[in-house]
Parts: C-alpha cells; sequence; structure tokens
C-alpha cells in the first residue's frame, strides 16, 4: 500500500491506545521529502519563480507596459537590470509581471484538475454503470493532440487569460479523470473498503473517507507535472499570438515579440526563455520527488 | 491477430464518433455569432449573412448535424475560407510536410532516448547514468520553440550555417530537405528523447532484475548476449505503447515548430487557420489529425500484440 499515511490512520488512532512516541505521517512524508535533493532543488528553483510571481508590485519598480523609446534595446546590466526590449520597456519589469501570470494559470488549470479531475475519475472508478460512458468520452478528448485542442478551443473562444484556462482545464482534466479513477477501481475492491460497505457506510461517506484519501497520492504527482505543462502550453499558446492579447507581459509574448530582433538583442527571447525553462524545471524535479517519496511503485531513480 | 484488430477497431469507433461530436461542437464555443465573427469588424451585415449562408450557419441545429456527418462519410468537411478549398484536399497536401518532419524527429528520439536510456540502466548509478538522466531531465524541460530560438540564433544568424526557415520539399532535393528540416527535427525531438530516455531506464532496469536474466548470466553467457537478446528484446515491448505517445506529441509539437521555422506543414496551416478564424479549417483539421492519430495507436497496439504473445490471449 501507499506509504503515505492515508490509511485510515485516523480512525485505527482514535480507538487504540494513545502512544507517546508516535509521529504523525505526514511528518516522515515530509522529512522524506525534505532529504529528497531533486525534490529540495526543484523546491528552490520553482521557489524563486513563486516569489517573484507573489512579490511582483514590490519588487518591480518601473510598470512592465511603460514605453520609453530614449531606452530601447539596452543590454542587461546597467540602469536596467535586465536590458529593455525594442520599446524600451524593462525586460526584468515584464519577466517579473509574466512569472505572476504563468503562476495564476499553472494554480488555476491546477485547481480545475484537482476538482474535476477527481471527481470525474472517482464517479467512473466507483459508479460501474457510468464508467463506460465517462471513459468514452475522456478517451476521445485524450485522442486529440494537446496543444491542438488548446489551440482550437482557445481560437474559438477567443485570446485571453480566462480562455487558455478554459481550454487547458479541457485538455487535462480527462487525463487526470483517468490517474484518479484507475486507484479508486483498485481501492474499491480492498477488503477495508469492502468491510466499510458491509457494516453499511453510504456512497458519499466511503468514497470520501475510505477511498479518496488514498487515491490522493498518485494524483498530487500528477498536478505538479501538470502545473508544468500547464506553465509551457500557456507560453506556446500566447508565443503564437493565442494567449493573453499583447501588451500583456506573458513570457510568451515577449519571446514573439522579440523574434523580430533576435540578431541583435537575442536577451530579449532569452530572458524569458531561461525563466521559462527554470520554472518548469524546477516544477519536472519537484514532480519527481514527489513521486520518489509518495508513490514508490513508479520510481524513475532506484 | 485478428481478434485483436477487430476489437481494437471496434473500441475505435465510439472513441471517432464522439471526437467528431466534439469537432462539431467547437463551432458553438465561438461566443455571439460565428458569421459576425468570421466577417470581422468592417464587414457589412450583407456580408456577414453570406457567410452566415455559405457556413449553412442560417439552418436549423438537426439540419447543420445531419449535413455534418453527411459531409463525413463522403469525406467532405466543408471548405477553407481561407484558402478556398476543400478542408480534406488542403489537408492532404500539407501532410507530407509534418509527415517527414515527424519521422526525421521521430529517428532522432528513437537513437537518442534509446541509447540514453539503455546507456544510464546498465552503469546504475554512475556519473553516465547520471548525465544522461540530467539530460532528460533537461530535455523535458526546455520548450522546444524556446530551443527552436536558441538554434536559429546561433547556426542561422551567427554562424550561418543553416537557413532560418522555408522549405524545400524531400521529393525535389533530399540535401536541401535534410538542411530546412534538421533544426526543426532536433527541436521537436528533444523534449520526446527525454520523456523516452527515461522510460527506457525504468524499463530496463525492472527487466534486469527478472530471475531469467538472473539464470542467463548465471549459466555464463557473455553479458553482451544478456543485454541484448533477453533484456533488450522483452524492455523494448512495453516501450512501443510509448511510440503512440510520442507520435501524438510530435504532431502536436509540430505546430508550434513549423510556425517558427516557416514549414508548410498541418501545424503551420492550422495557426494560420487560427489566427484567420477559418473556423471550417481549424475544425476539420483538428478532426483529421486526430482520426490519424487513432489509426496510428491501432497499428502500435497490433504491434504490441505481435510481439508479446501474451496481450493475444487476454
Amino acid at each position: 500500500m501507499s506509504e503515505t499515511g492515508a490509511l485510515p490512520l485516523e480512525a485505527i488512532q482514535s480507538e487504540a491506545e494513545p502512544e507517546p512516541k508516535r509521529v504523525h505521517p505526514a511528518w516522515m512524508t515530509l522529512r522524506r521529502l525534505f532529504r529528497h535533493r531533486l525534490f529540495v532543488t526543484g523546491l528552490i528553483l520553482f521557489g524563486i519563480i513563486a516569489f517573484m510571481a507573489a512579490a511582483a508590485p514590490w519588487i518591480t519598480d518601473i510598470n512592465p507596459n511603460r514605453l520609453s523609446m530614449r531606452n530601447k534595446f539596452l543590454p542587461p546590466g546597467g540602469d536596467f537590470v535586465l536590458g529593455t526590449d525594442n520599446f524600451g520597456r524593462s525586460l526584468w519589469s515584464r519577466v517579473v509581471w509574466g512569472a505572476r501570470l504563468s503562476v495564476i494559470i499553472g494554480i488555476s488549470v491546477v485547481a480545475l484538475n484537482a476538482v474535476f479531475g477527481t471527481l470525474i475519475g472517482a464517479l467512473a472508478g466507483y459508479f460501474r454503470r457510468l464508467d463506460n460512458l465517462l471513459m468514452r468520452i475522456n478517451d476521445a478528448l485524450m485522442a486529440f493532440p494537446a496543444i491542438l485542442l488548446a489551440i482550437g478551443v482557445t481560437a474559438m473562444l477567443g485570446p485571453s487569460t480566462a480562455n487558455v484556462i478554459i481550454a487547458l482545464g479541457i485538455v487535462y482534466v480527462p487525463r487526470t479523470a483517468r490517474i484518479v479513477r484507475s486507484s479508486v477501481i483498485v481501492l474499491r475492491e480492498m477488503e477495508y473498503v469492502q468491510a466499510a460497505i458491509a457494516a453499511g457506510a453510504g456512497h458519499w461517506r466511503i468514497l470520501r473517507h475510505h477511498i479518496l484519501p488514498n487515491a490522493m497520492a498518485p494524483m498530487i504527482v500528477q498536478l505538479s507535472f501538470l502545473f508544468a505543462y500547464a506553465v509551457l502550453s500557456e507560453a506556446t499558446l500566447s508565443f503564437l499570438g493565442l494567449g493573453a492579447v499583447p501588451p500583456t507581459p506573458t513570457w510568451g509574448n515577449i519571446m514573439a515579440e522579440g523574434r523580430d530582433f533576435m540578431r541583435d538583442a537575442p536577451w530579449i527571447i532569452a530572458i524569458p526563455g531561461v525563466t521559462l525553462m527554470i520554472t518548469v524545471l524546477g516544477l519536472n524535479m519537484l514532480g519527481d520527488g514527489l513521486r520518489d517519496v509518495l508513490d514508490p511503485r513508479l520510481r524513475i531513480q532506484q | 491477430m485478428l481478434g485483436v484488430a477487430l476489437r481494437r477497431i471496434a473500441s475505435a469507433i465510439p472513441v471517432l464518433l464522439i471526437v467528431s461530436l466534439i469537432t462539431f461542437g467547437m463551432m458553438r464555443l465561438i461566443p455571439g455569432d460565428p458569421a459576425a465573427a468570421i466577417a470581422g469588424l468592417s464587414a457589412t451585415p450583407d456580408q456577414v449573412a453570406q457567410i452566415r449562408i455559405n457556413l449553412g450557419l442560417d439552418q436549423p441545429f438537426l439540419v447543420q448535424f445531419v449535413r455534418w456527418y453527411g459531409g463525413l462519410l463522403q469525406g467532405d468537411l466543408g471548405r477553407s475560407l481561407l484558402m478556398g478549398k476543400g478542408v480534406v484536399e488542403v489537408t492532404l497536401e500539407r501532410l507530407p510536410v509534418t509527415l517527414a518532419l515527424s519521422a526525421y524527429a521521430l529517428v532522432l528520439t528513437l537513437l537518442i532516448g534509446l541509447l540514453a536510456g539503455i546507456v544510464a540502466a546498465l552503469r546504475q548509478n554512475s556519473v553516465v547514468d547520471q548525465f544522461a538522466m540530467m539530460f532528460a531531465m533537461i530535455g523535458i524541460s526546455v520548450p522546444s520553440f524556446f530551443l527552436g530560438l536558441l538554434m536559429i540564433i546561433v547556426f542561422s544568424v551567427h554562424l550561418g550555417w543553416l537557413p532560418t526557415g522555408g522549405y524545400i520539399p524531400l521529393t525535389e532535393n533530399p540535401w536541401g530537405w535534410f538542411l530546412t528540416s534538421t533544426m526543426p527535427a532536433i527541436s521537436l525531438a528533444l523534449l520526446q528523447a527525454g520523456l523516452l530516455a527515461r522510460i527506457t531506464r525504468s524499463t530496463m532496469l525492472e527487466v534486469l532484475r527478472q530471475d531469467y536474466i538472473r539464470t542467463a548470466r548465471a549459466k555464463g553467457l557473455p553479458a553482451r548476449q544478456v543485454v541484448f537478446k533477453h533484456a533488450l528484446a522483452n524492455a523494448l515491448i512495453p516501450i512501443t505503447t510509448v511510440v503512440g505517445i510520442i507520435i501524438s506529441l510530435l504532431i502536436s509539437g509540430a505546430v508550434v515548430t513549423e510556425t517558427l521555422f516557416s514549414l508548410p506543414g498541418i501545424g503551420g496551416l492550422l495557426t494560420q487557420a487560427v489566427l484567420n478564424r477559418d473556423y471550417p479549417m481549424v475544425q476539420g483539421g483538428l478532426l483529421l489529425v486526430t482520426a490519424f492519430l487513432v489509426l496510428i495507436n491501432i497499428g502500435i497496439d497490433m504491434l504490441y500484440a505481435f510481439l508479446d504473445p501474451r496481450v493475444r490471449y487476454e
């Protein structure tokens, strides 16, 4: 079984004799996570970006959209830490505000997946009758190439941040639902769940107290990778001109605008590009670490 | 074998039906009047009305629905507003470019990914392993358009070795094709190569721990024979299913890569269609590409059944 401590330990604890030296399983998991080098590195990398996103108004003093033709194409260093673009806008400001948008989109897509992915996956896995219908729709949505479907949906809805979130939700919720469903199917047949049914527990109670807590580990792992996909897909969409409308500072927008000047001002592309890479790298490392600790059956680094 | 094929095709039919329903419904996601959205802000009411008639949007919902499926069965997915030609025709014209690029990228993916994964597994926890896995981690984290832009800056702008974009068909001039396709293929392949290296490594490690590998070693077979004949042959079977996912990712990635390098493939076509509000093209192109991928996946599942006899008897 999973070692997350998500087994119905609470139930056991409340009824068993209190043991003085007992460490809460969540603490043990945390301790193992913080000993995992990849996880810690990922946490630091992503932490930097998350800090930039959260503190954007306080760590930038220039409006990311303020034009200043006198200062255009300034290389990094000097008055502008990361240089300026073709309109003399501060790249530091633009990249930091871009981080804020990327993180908002990442969190929103993850939240959509956590809610709807769990709901659909749990319904399909637990109620056999719904399984066929829900999974056929799921399979169809997963048959579309991910970015193409996102492009198609944003094309129809129109380019905006909210629509990017909706499109990425439609693309990734089926993938999350499938993962939740496969854990639920296994858990439903476990003896302790059968015991709960025999004891007369209702469906809602069984799902909430006995099945979902144990299905969390693979989903948390999935959500951390999903955050990375969401940030990457958003950058791709806005690079193609399908994300938030310029001059909104998104990493994809900055890179798309920098394309025409890549010969003489390659930093306009390189700075948001490297920031995007650090974000995705951090999240992927975080995900690998979480998987190794929470879901040992799937570990790669053996 | 035939049973596997029939079962697999039967299970693909509902998927394709729902895929076509979703693409049909996509037009309805457009807020407001699609005809007005296509015509743009400066259009006269007459122009909007004309577009509405051309797209059949003036008909009742049920009629549109029947027409869509009627057309589908006859291989007619409407006309591209931008190209003025049938959607199917335009897609088939552009398909070879995307296929050639994807095939090139797939070869690179398999070469790099399998090699890195196998070497890493055989030298587990060594420097080589750590280096290969670091490469794979970076591979799955670098956005392909960023890698493409970096390569353009280095190899085209500064070194002048390769063209920044454009396309020469393989059939006209293979060397020209090679020059125009190499940077796109590399930028497209890196992500997949990283994924494949990680999966290959873990699959190989799992196989190497099996009892029959220990037996083969114990009876004194040379290491090379154990690795290639016993371990690799069995590790490759689960990896074939990954190839289906990789092909889907390649076609997805081609959208960005083709736009970046101005290649006249399906990806570039769809991006143009989207930016120009050519909705029938978006709808039809998406449906065709997805149907194509479903077929490829059926092929891969059959290959899997062919390679692994256990699947056939399930």
